[in-house]
């Protein structure tokens, strides 16, 4: 089709052109940079921890007027109230597993060191994550073992809360063993923990393991090493794992099982949770963020859409009778509804262009002032795409009420 | 005269319902986001002591030298006992005061019922009044009480109705920790967000839990409550337990200063580089002093409590209302040139420029404010959902008040306004002999 007739009637309605062209591409800017955000907390929401996280849950509680612990003879009276509680809890009907623990991942609260391949070591080689359980704790998480053993009873000692002597034996993640010991030979090496000179000696390595700490995918997402130490003190966590369906039966039966035990603690409507709610609590912004970019997407995309719809039928209604003309004089209907598709898509193109150099300079922006990702080009091509779309299907209703002007408006005075 | 102008818009308006429909939907809409993420963004962004916070200091003593710094050279956040206890002893600044956060049991003096778990912090006397902490009954200890390591107590007002009923619980005895305390005061409602106090310990600032109990800060350490809040260390304590930590250069204590003119703040920052200076010549510190002093808004900014979820949102949201104005002023401009001919004509019979301009802008107006009401209505159904899509202890701060409806309704008949500046210009504009002569 000829393009001058397209040209030379934009150009008399500069105003509109410029104003839709600049429309579709605040829209366009928008939208790609808010789909390059859900993808991204979509991505991050869906790694897996290492866990397996069906019928787990955790139980953290407080005992009243606990020992100290900072003697002897108290540490060994908090251990026996801990080993008591393991006990109790090992025997509700519905529990499978069960193993004290420090800490779980995506928790938001745990303890954190360094390790340094030397004794002494001043500035540690890597970060960590500390996990303290017992000879249940990889089998109840569900952590696949990839290389070595598992910790046995044997190895399992008991320390104080802050007691920070290092234990002999350690299981450390993949990502650990493939940074120390790129050789794939970490099992049996020895590392140190905290610049002290304690040797550890690694003897089992785990797939994955997510850290408490680090949500994201900082230094420490990924780096994690397990203890076969019961943590004593006057709080205890510990982490279970239900019979396959009785996971909500398990967790009633936690409460009044340990109230029976020994009433004198703290339990309350946290104290029980299931590893799901933990996970969703830790990635409730992330979630609530991609949903309120995929509402205001949502909003502009409509918004953008019913402007062309308007404006359009504006500009048929003001053209019936050029349409008309153009009618009589042999155009088909297929010509008025092409010209106004093809006015369109000039319109949205341009806009378009606009719209891409806008996405890419809103990204750069976000990235210096809120320290963004890049966002690759596929959003911006993606994003082009789906303007040029939404342009041709909100042109569609309009361009085809201007295709069906009967050729006898031209005869009749507007 | 304006009623005219309202006439004429009314019945323009009611002339093309739907692109009005269109138009009002755009506003509401637009107006609708913005306002939504406005009032989260505004809920944590507050202040939350407007009339003090610039008064109001963070001291960071660099006990750790070189190698604990962050990336960016900054020292540590909290303090460790050591530093946090000589700061406390010199009471260089009129209010001052150490913290930590505990969390410990309650026993109910009922025997059937459970022991409650509860939040607070271990300060010392000067905290209420440096927070202007507000009581319902009683008042805080004295610094008597401080020194002698008073059994005292103050209670959350919610704590006290949930142990002792309605009644003023001043004077009577409140069991933590299988300890009893005497209750001196209660508090009347006192919950900021952020947690400003102790940002450190609060992970992002805001918690939806309240705070129940405050303690001495040395009867606290005595009676061994530990702390509940973050403990970061250099270099492993040597001993263990609780006394091993405060011992130890772990941090874990925050701290705050009431410093009320530039010369104390300047007196304060020599002071605490004096302490350093002396703690590199006893050979403690084997750096220059490297210290900060920041206010209140300085930490909370420094400490990126204002989530950038939050500002981004916002940003978005934003935009997506300058789009909305973009479609505006795009169907105004069709709107308001499909008259040319009635525009013609009133020229014609002699209207000046300003009365299209005041028509005009008229009819904009109105559309912003029907976009306004609808996007108030929006707006309402916005916060309300946010509580169920962000994380509760954002969301429960965010909240529609008489000050977000006004401002809804002002951006909305603003922005629709000055949407209609260029279409109203176009318009007036328009030549009136040009016009008679086509029709």
């Amino acid at each position: 089709m000829n393009m001058h007739p397209i040209l030379a009637a934009l150009r008399k309605h500069k105003a509109g052109v410029v104003l839709i062209a600049l429309q579709i591409a605040l829209t366009l800017a928008i939208v790609c940079n808010a789909i390059f955000i859900i993808q991204q907390r979509i991505d991050m929401v869906r790694r897996p921890t290492g866990l397996n996280e069906d019928n787990l849950f955790l139980v953290t509680q407080q005992w009243v007027n606990a020992p100290s612990g900072d003697d002897p003879a108290s540490l060994e009276k908090l251990d026996s109230m801990q080993q008591a509680d393991l006990a109790t809890l090992r025997n509700l009907p519905d529990v499978a597993s069960i193993s004290p623990i420090r800490s779980l991942p995506l928790l938001r609260s745990g303890s954190t060191g360094g390790i340094g391949l030397k004794p002494l070591q001043q500035k540690s080689t890597i970060d960590s994550n500390f996990f303290y359980g017992d000879e249940h704790m990889l089998s109840t998480l569900g952590l696949q073992l990839i290389a070595g053993r598992d910790f046995t009873a044997a190895d399992v000692q008991n320390k104080g809360f802050r007691d920070e002597s290092r234990s002999p034996l350690t299981i450390v993640t993949k990502s650990i063993a493939d940074k120390l010991f790129p050789h794939g030979d970490a099992i049996g090496k020895v590392i140190y923990f905290d610049s002290s000179n304690t040797p550890t000696t690694i003897i089992g390595v785990v797939a994955r393991l997510q850290s408490p700490i680090d949500a994201g995918e900082g230094p420490l997402a990924w780096n994690s090493v397990l203890f076969p130490v019961r943590q004593d003190a006057n709080f205890a966590r510990y982490v279970l794992r239900a019979k396959p369906g009785r996971l909500a039966d398990a967790m009633k039966a936690v409460s009044p099982a340990l109230y029976a035990a020994n009433p004198m603690r703290v339990l309350d409507d946290r104290s029980v949770r299931s590893f799901a709610d933990i996970r969703a609590k830790a990635y409730r912004a992330d979630v609530g963020m991609a949903i309120l970019m995929g509402v205001i997407c949502l909003i502009l995309l409509g918004v953008t859409a019913a402007g062309i719809v308007g404006l359009t039928s504006f500009w048929v209604g003001q053209r019936r009778r050029q349409i008309g003309v153009r009618r009589a004089l042999g155009a088909r209907k297929i010509d008025i509804l092409h010209y106004f598709q093809l006015e369109n898509l000039l319109i949205a193109g341009i806009g378009a262009v606009v719209g891409i150099l806008l996405a890419v300079g809103l990204n750069l922006w976000l990235i210096t002032r809120f320290e963004m990702d890049r966002m690759p080009v596929i959003y911006v091509l993606v994003g082009v795409l789906a303007v040029l779309a939404l342009g041709q299907a909100a042109v569609f209703v309009p361009a085809r009420r201007a295709s069906n002007v009967p050729p006898v408006v031209a005869t009749r005075p507007v | 005269m304006f009623g005219y102008y309202l006439e004429l818009a009314l019945r323009s308006l009611r002339r093309s319902p739907g692109l009005t429909v269109l138009m009002v939907l755009t506003i509401g809409f637009g107006v609708a986001a913005s306002m939504t993420t406005y009032s989260v963004f505004r809920a944590v962004s507050g202040d939350p002591m407007p009339w003090k916070s610039s008064k109001l200091f963070v001291p960071q003593i660099d006990m750790w030298g070189p190698t604990g710094r962050g990336s960016d050279g900054e020292p540590p956040d909290a303090m460790d006992y050591i530093d946090a206890m000589k700061l406390m002893r010199d009471h260089r600044a009129r209010l001052q005061s150490a913290m930590y956060e505990i969390s410990p049991s309650i026993v109910p003096a009922d025997a059937g019922k459970h022991p409650i778990h509860v939040g607070g912090h271990a300060v010392y006397s000067e905290f209420f009044p440096m927070l202007d902490v507000p009581f319902k009954y009683g008042s805080g200890w004295s610094a008597d009480d401080d020194a002698q390591r008073a059994d005292v107590a103050v209670i959350s007002g919610k704590l006290s109705e949930k142990l002792f009923g309605e009644t003023n619980s001043v004077g009577k005895t409140v069991n933590v920790e299988g300890k009893d305390y005497r209750v001196v005061g209660v508090l009347n409602d006192w919950n900021p967000q952020p947690r400003f106090y102790d940002v450190v310990n609060n992970g992002g600032g805001f918690s939806t839990e309240f705070e129940d109990v405050f303690l001495p800060f040395q009867t606290a350490l005595q009676a061994n409550i530990r702390n509940d809040g973050n403990t970061d260390c250099d270099a492993s304590p040597t001993e263990t337990g609780f006394l091993g930590l405060q011992h130890s250069s772990c941090t874990w204590i925050a701290y705050m200063a009431e410093l009320d003119d530039a010369a104390a703040v300047t007196a304060y920052r020599q002071y605490l580089d004096g302490y350093a200076h002396d703690q590199q010549r006893a050979g403690r510190f084997g750096w220059a002093p490297n210290n900060r002093l920041r206010n209140l808004p300085q930490w909370l900014d420094y400490k990126h409590v204002v989530p950038t979820d939050t500002k981004v949102a916002l940003l978005v949201a934003l935009g997506l209302l300058i789009a909305c104005l973009v479609n505006t002023a795009g169907l105004l401009l069709a709107k308001f040139l499909r008259r040319s001919g009635e525009i013609g004509v009133r020229r014609a019979l002699g209207a000046p420029r300003m009365a299209i301009y005041t028509q005009f802008l008229t009819e904009a107006g109105i559309v912003g404010l029907a976009g306004g009401v609808l996007g108030l209505f929006l707006t309402g159904v916005g916060v309300a959902s946010v509580s169920w899509v962000l994380p509760k202890d954002i969301a429960a701060l965010a909240r529609v008040d008489f000050s977000l409806l006004v401002l809804t309704l002002l951006v909305a008949v603003m922005a629709t306004t000055l949407a209609g500046l260029y279409p109203t210009y176009r318009a007036a504009c328009v030549q009136p002999a040009w016009q008679l002569k086509s029709n």
